[in-house]
């Protein structure tokens, strides 16, 4: 699905960092070697983490504006949407494919979200991408997958470019507005897409018998791929409003916290 | 000269006075402001654990006036009603694939049985072990809460409802396919089943003459005259390792991927729920064994 997420928390990578700095100015006397040892560590972790979340995200906001630029370029001179799946194909799923990191980061620690809410948000997109869109042919050209591809490449240039420059400590106010509002139309028109991309290929996965497995067999199991999808489809009806719900929640406490910020000066 | 306490109520959540005693004897008693006593969570701290029906007013750290916090646990119902109602569904489902009742299978099968006699075998186990844990919950535990969160029957009852109709579904299909190294594999795994329900019994009734009748006293667990009760020496939730190894036994037996599937997702649970038990044993008692793993003897 598109992208609706908690605001990663790099302040609190930011804070560790403040707070070693701040501790070791301040009482370097009174604190015992191990200790230091210890406030060293935590200070080459948190800048490690740094560096690395800020690489990783402006490595993604780079890949997704090439396919953002590929897109553009193939429509001006081509005028069509046929064909355009096959030009972007591999820097697709190479983008979507990498944000499996992402999870690694909640994991790990040094990005404050759940892993499981990640883990959701990047299974249900490399599913789309590699289980339907790559795996069936027939759906490739179809509108509805240009549809989605184009709303997670406005998503994902936003979001990653939005982590980069809250790493950069320099945030330019258009682009938190962009992170904030623009899901509001977004994330629904990339449901749409993405509904009409399955819909589409459910008669194609029933022709073709694929990924599913028939009794009888060793394993005494048995898995229909078509009607997989069908549950998949049926699973976006209670999925979808709590994500999107969760997302104006975080709206409101982002761009309302700062309001009241305002008044108070 | 009796030392009367005053006793005044509060919400947990807004602060709002519920309640106050201005005089109060030793205990204090259990109010309802349509709230039955089940539901009701009353607290020294907000934000603190539940004081237990045995605590004494008396005993407790607090001043004349003693503060408390109420919260709404929220419906409950009993432990056991759960507990039947959660077993009582696999055993019959399972059943009724068993039989192949209409609308399963296609129509000419409807009321037939397999002829294959480990489906017949394996519908014997499943069925025992539910039966044994029925009787189990009316006869042998000794539950340390009375009630829990309604919500959780209709968790449970899916878990356990739904895995035993995906489970009989398969081991009851007419194209079933039976274990692929024959009678051997069968009788390896109807030994492993056997021993570990005899096993499970025998850790809950060793865990249920720890504890008198009526009591809620907790004591370390320990090997008994029963030898299946050994394990104890290396294990704190013994009743979760013999059932993980029940299901291993049915896994085999079946060899169908939706019951390995069952017992690894039941394997996780009860790890989750032996490393908590395991905790609060050693946190509880000073003198805990330490030889003793959670559920995996060594290694978990």
């Amino acid at each position: 699905m598109t992208n609706p997420r908690r605001q990663l928390c790099w302040r609190s990578v930011f804070v560790t960092f403040a707070v070693c700095t701040g501790t070791m100015a301040s009482g370097e006397e009174d604190r015992t070697v191990e200790e230091k040892e210890t406030n060293n560590k935590k200070r080459t972790k948190g800048a490690i983490a740094t560096a690395w979340l800020t690489f990783y995200n402006i490595a993604m906001t780079a890949g997704w504006l090439v396919l953002a630029v590929v897109m553009v370029r193939y429509y001006l001179q081509k005028g069509t949407h046929k064909g355009l799946y096959k030009n972007i194909a591999r820097t697709l799923k190479f983008s979507q494919t990498f944000a499996l990191l992402e999870v690694g980061h909640c994991a790990i620690g040094i990005v404050r979200t759940s892993v499981i809410v990640t883990g959701v948000q990047v299974c249900s997109r490399i599913f789309m991408v590699w289980f339907i869109t790559n795996s069936i042919r027939q759906i490739q050209n179809e509108e509805s997958v240009i549809l989605f591809v184009v709303v997670w490449t406005i998503t994902e240039i936003t979001r990653y470019s939005f982590y980069t420059f809250n790493l950069l400590n320099h945030l330019p106010y258009f682009i938190k507005w962009a992170r904030y509002n623009m899901f509001i139309v977004m994330y629904p028109l990339g449901v749409i897409g993405e509904l009409l991309t399955i819909h589409a290929a459910l008669p194609y996965v029933r022709r073709s018998g694929m990924y599913s497995l028939r009794l009888p067999n060793k394993y005494n199991v048995s898995f229909d791929y078509y009607y997989f999808l069908i549950i998949v489809m049926l699973s976006y009806i209670p999925l979808f409003p709590q994500l999107y719900f969760h997302m104006l929640r975080q709206r409101r406490r982002v761009l309302h916290g700062e309001i009241v910020v305002e008044k108070d000066e | 000269q009796k030392h009367h306490k005053k006793v005044e109520i509060l919400d947990a959540k807004t602060k709002d006075k519920l309640c106050f005693l201005d005089k109060v004897g030793k205990v204090l008693p259990s109010f309802s402001l349509h709230w039955y006593p089940a539901r009701q969570s009353i607290r020294l701290d907000p934000k603190g654990k539940s004081l237990k029906d045995e605590d004494v007013l008396q005993h407790l750290p607090v001043g004349t006036t003693a503060t408390f916090y109420f919260r709404d646990l929220g419906a409950q119902i009993s432990w056991v009603t759960v507990f039947l109602t959660e077993y009582a569904g696999p055993l019959l489902i399972y059943l009724m694939f068993y039989f192949r009742v209409p609308f399963i299978y296609a129509p000419k099968y409807d009321f037939t049985t397999s002829k294959h006699w480990v489906v017949h075998l394996a519908c014997m186990c499943h069925s025992f072990h539910y039966v044994k844990r029925l009787l189990e919950t009316l006869f042998v535990h000794r539950f340390s809460h009375g009630t829990m969160p309604l919500r959780n029957i209709f968790k449970n009852c899916t878990y356990y409802w739904g895995f035993a109709a995906w489970m009989a579904y398969y081991i009851n299909h007419p194209l079933y396919t039976p274990p692929i190294y024959g009678e051997q594999q069968i009788r390896l795994a109807l030994t492993v089943f056997l021993f570990c329900q005899i096993g499970n019994f025998s850790i809950h009734i060793a865990l249920r003459n720890l504890r008198p009748p009526g009591s809620k006293t907790r004591k370390i667990p320990y090997p008994t005259k029963n030898p299946f009760t050994w394990i104890f020496l290396l294990v704190s939730c013994p009743n979760y390792t013999y059932e993980l190894g029940s299901w291993l036994g049915f896994t085999l037996m079946t060899q169908c991927l939706p019951v390995a599937f069952f017992t690894l997702v039941g394997f996780i649970q009860m790890t989750v729920w032996a490393k908590g038990k395991h905790r609060s044993y050693l946190k509880e008692f000073r003198d805990y064994p330490t030889l003793r793993s959670p559920i995996l003897p060594f290694i978990l």
